[in-house]
């Protein structure tokens, strides 16, 4: 009897390792950031990047724990080992492959200047003269913004990109910069269209706004690099990943 | 001065000394000739936010702990009930209230953009002047309360067999006892004020928490500019300590 | 009744649908963020007592050093602002401690974040708790420990029969402050990503753009745990007095 409850204990501690050793926190933003991810009334996290998180931790073979983490301390917390990746609309800059290491990209879309109806303006410096543009903290939009903009504009920085679209609502700034996408949720809703449109792209700069969203991990993990990657490209060439975003958005994302 | 000289002392300093040495030398500090300027524009936001909302709050302190000690129902119970939930609400929750909050109102009432009002309601720092004065209000309203409270009312009595006016006692006999007796507490609850000021970083007033912050994204050095912050509070906090003594010393003395 | 309400405050009802406990109210999320919140806070306010008491006894009975190591811990976590110290006692704590295991030859361990949040505040009120205890402690009358010495008791008895308990109704004041601090301090872990009330409120006012209702919500929320709060230490408070003369004023 006694040797029966021993070897089940090892048993079980054995898969405890086990299973132990395969979960991989996946750090997303603890901010509402739709329609990528953002918590629902009954506190799950729902939209298109939590399903491609589902969808490329199955196909790699990976038990993946979804970690809300504040987006301002997101890349400490990979590198401090709290998370082991994350997944949640990084973009590839070289800024950041200073720090860490990311996946190849899942998905590339433009980055818009979205302002106040009533104003004259476009996605250039000097169309964006003397205006107040906000944008989220710790993002490539706050860095093109403070590399292009800064100099003839007034820059606010917002903790969500929701804040910022919220003031932007108010009036209380002209315009925001951010992902395509992201903004197109926002002009959906009552209050966004009524008091906005999009103004345009953005000139491209690929050192600054990268070249694609990919998933992080800590300098050196390659093994988690490679198990993400493999899922990545199962889930492109199996057409889950389509499927996942003909449900969001009505052209693919996946960028070239 | 005598203090400093005993051995232990003298021990723990060079300790001390040659710890904020290492920090010197083998810690990051080559972002502090980018930022510095930024940092002392910080600085100053911090102070003038940091007095302008204790003196503001001090001024509507004295009528609210007034009113609970000496005034009708009337005046008394709504006091109460500001001080109640001022000290009862989280300061992060009260100042997203009035910025967010009052914000949502704007898309409502469209007059508000063209009222002459509106280049001050589109910034953010009177929003957080606002809500660090309310804040600063219902804790020494509070303290004001205790400190009219404890002045001997023989002293009032005795005032008003002399025939000086309600309004005389106040000015004369009440207010600076009990301005006195507040004096102790006032210091404690200025550096108070001061530690709720990095919280408005978060409604875009760039203080020098934001700053700190700002450093953190662009260079993604996680403790340096947290060591650096960390020691300009202290300095700061070091000051008001000094100053708050010496007014301590100027105007209470004889006072136990 | 009620539908005259309604139709007499135009938007009332759509508040009270968001704010209901069932999806697709927010509600059922508020209080589950609102419970996480009283955990944080009272994990983080028995640390303190814990700390505190440790660190009034280094005080008052410890060594030069150690008392001023004691200085110094009090006057660093009295002068620099909450959130400064939040953020660095949660990314340099568990570094450093993931850092001294490595060091020793242990795995790193993996430190929720529900402890780790306990960790820093709890941290935070042990410095508070430390005045408020050597205030209290100081207060005991002398020649209770004397007399106490005096039987022949050594000095943890004399601290468990005598001092603590003749100490904790002198440090209640205080430390039910220090409570209502632990409850309001745990809207500060919102911006380090925490999942208590006030991220709940925020993400919550985030998805639905209803921000007054949620944050008013959360407000009453506030209140309603310290105004429990008041009345439960009141209610401690006075046994606690039962038989000693004179409250204070």
């Amino acid at each position: 009897m006694k040797k029966l409850f021993l070897s089940g204990a090892a048993a079980l501690a054995l898969m405890a390792g086990a299973v132990q050793a395969q979960t991989v926190r996946v750090g997303v933003a603890a901010e509402p950031y739709p329609p990528f991810s953002t918590p629902d009334a009954a506190g799950n996290w729902v939209g298109w990047e939590i399903e491609i998180i589902d969808a490329v931790c199955a196909a790699a073979d990976l038990e993946c724990e979804l970690t809300p983490t504040a987006w301002d301390g997101i890349i400490p917390a990979l590198v401090s080992g709290r998370i082991d990746t994350i997944m949640s609309s990084m973009s590839i800059t070289e800024d950041r492959l200073q720090t860490i290491d990311f996946s190849d990209p899942y998905y590339n879309t433009p980055t818009v200047i979205v302002g106040q109806r009533d104003m004259q303006m476009d996605a250039t410096p000097e169309g964006l003269a003397g205006m107040v543009i906000g944008v989220q903290v710790s993002t490539i939009h706050q860095a093109y913004a403070q590399t292009y903009f800064e100099a003839g504009s007034e820059l606010r920085t917002y903790q969500t990109q929701d804040e910022a679209n919220q003031d932007l609502a108010s009036g209380r700034i002209d315009a925001t910069q951010a992902d395509a996408l992201a903004l197109a949720d926002f002009l959906a809703t009552e209050a966004g269209a009524a008091c906005c449109e999009v103004k345009g792209t953005v000139a491209n700069d690929v050192s600054i706004l990268g070249r694609g969203v990919g998933a992080g991990v800590r300098k050196g993990d390659d093994e988690l690099r490679a198990a993400l990657n493999r899922g990545i490209a199962t889930i492109v060439a199996n057409g889950t990943y389509d499927e996942i975003t003909a449900r969001y958005f009505e052209t693919s994302i996946y960028g070239s | 001065m005598r203090g400093w000289v005993k051995p232990h002392r003298i021990m723990l300093l060079l300790v001390a000394l040659g710890l904020v040495l290492w920090a010197a030398l083998s810690l990051r500090w080559d972002w502090i000739p980018r930022y510095w300027q930024l940092g002392v524009e910080g600085i100053w936001r911090t102070l003038w936010l940091m007095a302008l909302s204790v003196l503001i709050g001090f001024t509507l302190a004295v009528p609210l702990g007034l009113a609970q000690a000496a005034g009708p129902r009337l005046l008394a119970a709504p006091a109460r009930w500001f001080c109640t939930i001022i000290r009862g609400t989280p300061l992060l929750l009260q100042i997203w209230l009035i910025y967010f909050g009052l914000g949502s109102l704007f898309p409502q009432y469209p007059w508000i953009r063209a009222s002459e009002l509106w280049p001050y309601l589109r910034q953010a720092w009177p929003y957080a002047l606002m809500a660090l004065s309310l804040s600063y209000a219902g804790y020494e309203g509070e303290v004001m309360r205790g400190a009219f409270k404890s002045v001997p009312h023989g002293q009032l009595e005795a005032a008003r067999a002399y025939g000086l006016s309600r309004w005389a006692v106040l000015r004369r006999i009440w207010l600076p006892q009990a301005l006195a007796r507040a004096l102790p507490t006032l210091g404690g609850e200025t550096i108070l004020q001061l530690k709720a000021t990095p919280l408005v970083a978060t409604i875009t007033v760039i203080e020098i928490y934001a700053v700190a912050g700002r450093v953190r994204q662009d260079t993604f050095i996680i403790y340096e500019p947290l060591l650096l912050l960390a020691v300009i509070y202290m300095a700061i906090a070091g000051i008001i300590t000094l100053g708050f003594r010496w007014l301590e010393r100027r105007y209470t003395p004889g006072l136990g | 009744m009620l539908d005259w309400i309604y139709q007499w405050w135009p938007g009332l009802e759509a508040s009270v649908t968001l704010l209901s406990l069932e999806p697709p109210g927010w509600g059922g999320n508020l209080v589950r963020g609102a419970v996480n919140s009283l955990i944080i806070a009272l994990g983080a306010f028995f640390l303190g007592c814990v700390i505190g008491i440790g660190g009034a006894l280094g005080k008052l009975s410890g060594g030069p050093v150690t008392r001023d190591l004691m200085a110094v811990y009090t006057t660093v976590v009295r002068a620099v602002p909450e959130l400064v110290l939040i953020l660095i006692l949660y990314y340099a704590g568990t570094d450093l401690l993931n850092q001294a295991l490595r060091a020793l030859g242990y795995r790193p361990v993996e430190i929720s974040g529900l402890a780790a949040g306990i960790g820093v505040l709890g941290v935070v009120q042990g410095a508070y708790a430390t005045e408020v205890l050597r205030g209290a402690i100081q207060a005991v009358p002398t020649g209770q420990i004397e007399a106490a010495r005096a039987y022949g008791m050594t000095r943890f008895q004399t601290f468990r029969r005598v001092t603590f308990p003749a100490m904790l109704p002198l440090a209640l004041p205080g430390l039910s402050n220090l409570w209502l601090i632990a409850t309001k301090d745990t809207a500060l872990l919102a911006i380090v990503g925490f999942s208590e009330l006030t991220l709940e409120t925020r993400q919550a006012a985030g998805s639905t753009r209803a921000y007054f209702t949620f944050f008013l919500a959360a407000g009453a929320l506030y209140l309603i745990m310290t105004l429990v709060s008041g009345r439960v230490f009141g209610w401690i408070e006075t046994r606690f007095r039962r038989g000693q003369a004179g409250a204070r004023s």
